[in-house]
Parts: structure tokens; C-alpha cells; sequence
């Protein structure tokens, strides 16, 4: 038995604020942008005008930059066990964190710059 | 006695494994008489006294208190005690030791892992101050009693540990018991070991590698919600990370 703190607190925290916003959050994009907007039923809301204003207001793009990020980083989590033990890959075997967690930061670093364009 | 005396059998595949004797494990078939009333222990029992004095299997109380009669059931970790034949009746009841854990013997297994890592968070009243005996006793209010009492059920009875997937993969794992008397100890009034309870529990083999599946606390016979434990174990530990990253004054 090891002991000893690890490092996984601060990615466990991401994880669960990520699968919180990604629960409550991202049905409603999906609803609302992947479903009503394709859909026509409120065409006024998705024309190309209104929806840039609305996307470039600093508080809006933080809320994007966070969506993104914060369920990346739960994707990257789950990703990481189910591939460790899903796969029964060895849990402690470092490249699988390294690519589950590294694709996260550069998916937000990603969505950071084109959050920035905007 | 209400049960129904007939001439009804149920047939029982119990797991044999005799050191020295047997190359492998293997199932031994055995026909004992269906009682209404009767648990997986008691069949067991009249395969002892009147079949086969040779199988070897642990149990004590027989009323789901002393923890020792844990078996696979038909696949599933159940205290024999608490398994009724009818549950199963007409169908053949398979019965192996409990899985994850090294056989010793027929349905015996060993308890070394789980006896070493069991001191090791401490399971009970640490002080930091220790108060003389005429000083009298640390009392504790109902509401700071229930903040723990669910979790001071357990019987360690390992049926947690051979339904946990984690363990089966790692079992360097602390696992769900153990865990869970970290949190009961934690969460009493009384006590004050976190801080040495946290290097175990927060450790590499700690409440991190738990992914939440759950089969602990639903095999859990005493309700004490293992994986519940583990996740306020989470919580708790990953704040106190982020206090020391943001205020790594306040460190003690």
C-alpha cells in the first residue's frame, strides 16, 4: 500500500464540475441549436447577425470557453477509464492520462483562440 | 416451524477445492431437501452433517450480524444466511467463495488482504489529546451520532470488495469497506485522525482509483453505501487540495 498524496484531486474536480455543466447544460444546446434552429422553429433567434452579437459579448464567450473546456475535461476522464478499464489496459500505464487529459488542454486552448476571433 | 416438510430437493453446485487433493477447482453436485425456510447456509450445513463432512465453508451467526458466511450466489456476493433457497427454487443453486480473493479451501477464502489493509486506515477514535479516564467519556449528541452511524454498520463481511470492479483490476485498491471506515471514523465528532487517515485515503491506491460503479453499496448487506462514502471522500479531499494549491499558507 502506497501512501502519500496524488494529483488526481484536481482532475477528478474537473471531471465533476464537467459532468454537471455537461448534463444540465449541453441538452440544452443540443435542443435548442442542433435541434430547434436546424428545425426552423425560431428563425429569427439563429440569424447570422443576432448570433454573432450574442457570441461576441465577453460574458457569452466565457460561458462557451467553459461549456467547451469543462466537458472536455469530463470526456477526457471517463475516456481515460474506459480505456484503462474498459480495455484493461494497465490503470497506472502514464501515456493514457497524458493523451486523455493533454487532448482536453489543447481542445481548450483550441477553443480559447477561436473564442478570442470571434 | 410453518415450512412445508415434503420430499422436494433442490440440487446445489457447490464449488470444491481441496489443497493437496485437487489439481483445480471444480464443482461437486449435491442433492439436499427444499425446505421453504431454509437459507444457502442451511443447505450447506445439512451437506456437512449429512452428505460430506469434508466441505469447508465459514459462518457464525447465521442471522446477518457476524459477516462470515459470504458466498457467490448464483454469480452475485450474498451472505448465505440471508439467501433463501426459494429465491432459486426449482432452479440448481451454484454456490463459490467469494471472488476476487484467493481460495483456501472449498468455500473458504483468504482475508490476508483485506487484514492488512484494514488497520491501515485506522479504524478507530484517533486523539490527538488523549483525556485522562476521570476526565469521563467523549459524548456526542443524536445529530452528531447519525452523521456517521450508517456507516459504522459494517460487518466486513468482503462482499463489496467481490463486487467491485476496480478491485478486481487493481487490488492494490484500499476498496470499499476499509473506505468506508475512513469516512465513519472521519465524520465522528470524537475523532481527530483525518489528517493520518488522509495519506492512505487520498493516496495513489485511495478513494481515486473508485469509479463509481456501485456494486458495493448494492450487494452491501447493513446499507452502509460504500460508493456513497467514497464519493464524500472525494469531495472532501479535493477541496482540501484546492485550499492548499490556492492558500498554501493555511497548510498545517
Amino acid at each position: 500500500m502506497k501512501t502519500g498524496r496524488s494529483s488526481e484531486p484536481i482532475w477528478w474536480l474537473l471531471f465533476a464540475v464537467g459532468g454537471t455543466v455537461a448534463a444540465f447544460l449541453v441538452p440544452v444546446h443540443i435542443a435548442v441549436g442542433g435541434i430547434a434552429g436546424p428545425a426552423g422553429w425560431i428563425p429569427q433567434a439563429f440569424a447570422y447577425d443576432r448570433m454573432v452579437g450574442l457570441i461576441s459579448h465577453p460574458l457569452s464567450r466565457l460561458y462557451l470557453f467553459a461549456l467547451i473546456s469543462l466537458s472536455l475535461f469530463h470526456w477526457a476522464h471517463r475516456f481515460r477509464y474506459t480505456l484503462a478499464e474498459g480495455l484493461r489496459l494497465k490503470a497506472s500505464w502514464l501515456p493514457i492520462p497524458i493523451a486523455c487529459y493533454g487532448s482536453a488542454i489543447v481542445g481548450t486552448i483550441l477553443a480559447a483562440a477561436v473564442l478570442m476571433r470571434l | 416451524m410453518t415450512s412445508s416438510v415434503s420430499s422436494a430437493t433442490i440440487t446445489l453446485e457447490v464449488l470444491r477445492y481441496r489443497p493437496g487433493r485437487d489439481q483445480a477447482p471444480a464443482f461437486q453436485s449435491f442433492q439436499v431437501p427444499y425446505r421453504e425456510d431454509w437459507v444457502v447456509l442451511d443447505a450447506l450445513n445439512y451437506i456437512k452433517d449429512q452428505i460430506d463432512g469434508s466441505l469447508s465453508y465459514r459462518w457464525s451467526c447465521r442471522m446477518g450480524v457476524c459477516g462470515s458466511c459470504g458466498m457467490m450466489v448464483n454469480g452475485t456476493p450474498r451472505l448465505s444466511c440471508a439467501a433463501f433457497l426459494k429465491e432459486y427454487y426449482p432452479a440448481t443453486v451454484r454456490v463459490e467463495p467469494l471472488e476476487h480473493f484467493p481460495i483456501e479451501r472449498d468455500l473458504v477464502i483468504s482475508l490476508d488482504d483485506f487484514m492488512q489493509k484494514l488497520p491501515a486506515v485506522r479504524p478507530w477514535i484517533v486523539r490527538q489529546d488523549d483525556r485522562p479516564l476521570d476526565a469521563g467519556e467523549y459524548r456526542q449528541t443524536p445529530a452528531e451520532l447519525d452523521w456517521y452511524k450508517q456507516f459504522s454498520m459494517c460487518i466486513n463481511c468482503l462482499l463489496c470488495y467481490s463486487a467491485c470492479p476496480v478491485y478486481e483490476l487493481e487490488p492494490r485498491f484500499i476498496g470499499p469497506a476499509a473506505l468506508a471506515l475512513v469516512a465513519r471514523y472521519n465524520l465522528d465528532s470524537r475523532d481527530q485522525g483525518r489528517e493520518q487517515r488522509q495519506e492512505i485515503a487520498a493516496g495513489p491506491d485511495g478513494v481515486w482509483d473508485c469509479t463509481l460503479v456501485g456494486e458495493c453499496s448494492t450487494v452491501c448487506p447493513k446499507d452502509v453505501d460504500p460508493a456513497g462514502a467514497i464519493q464524500r471522500l472525494k469531495l472532501s479531499s479535493a477541496l482540501e487540495w484546492v485550499k492548499n494549491v490556492v492558500l498554501p499558507w493555511g497548510r498545517r
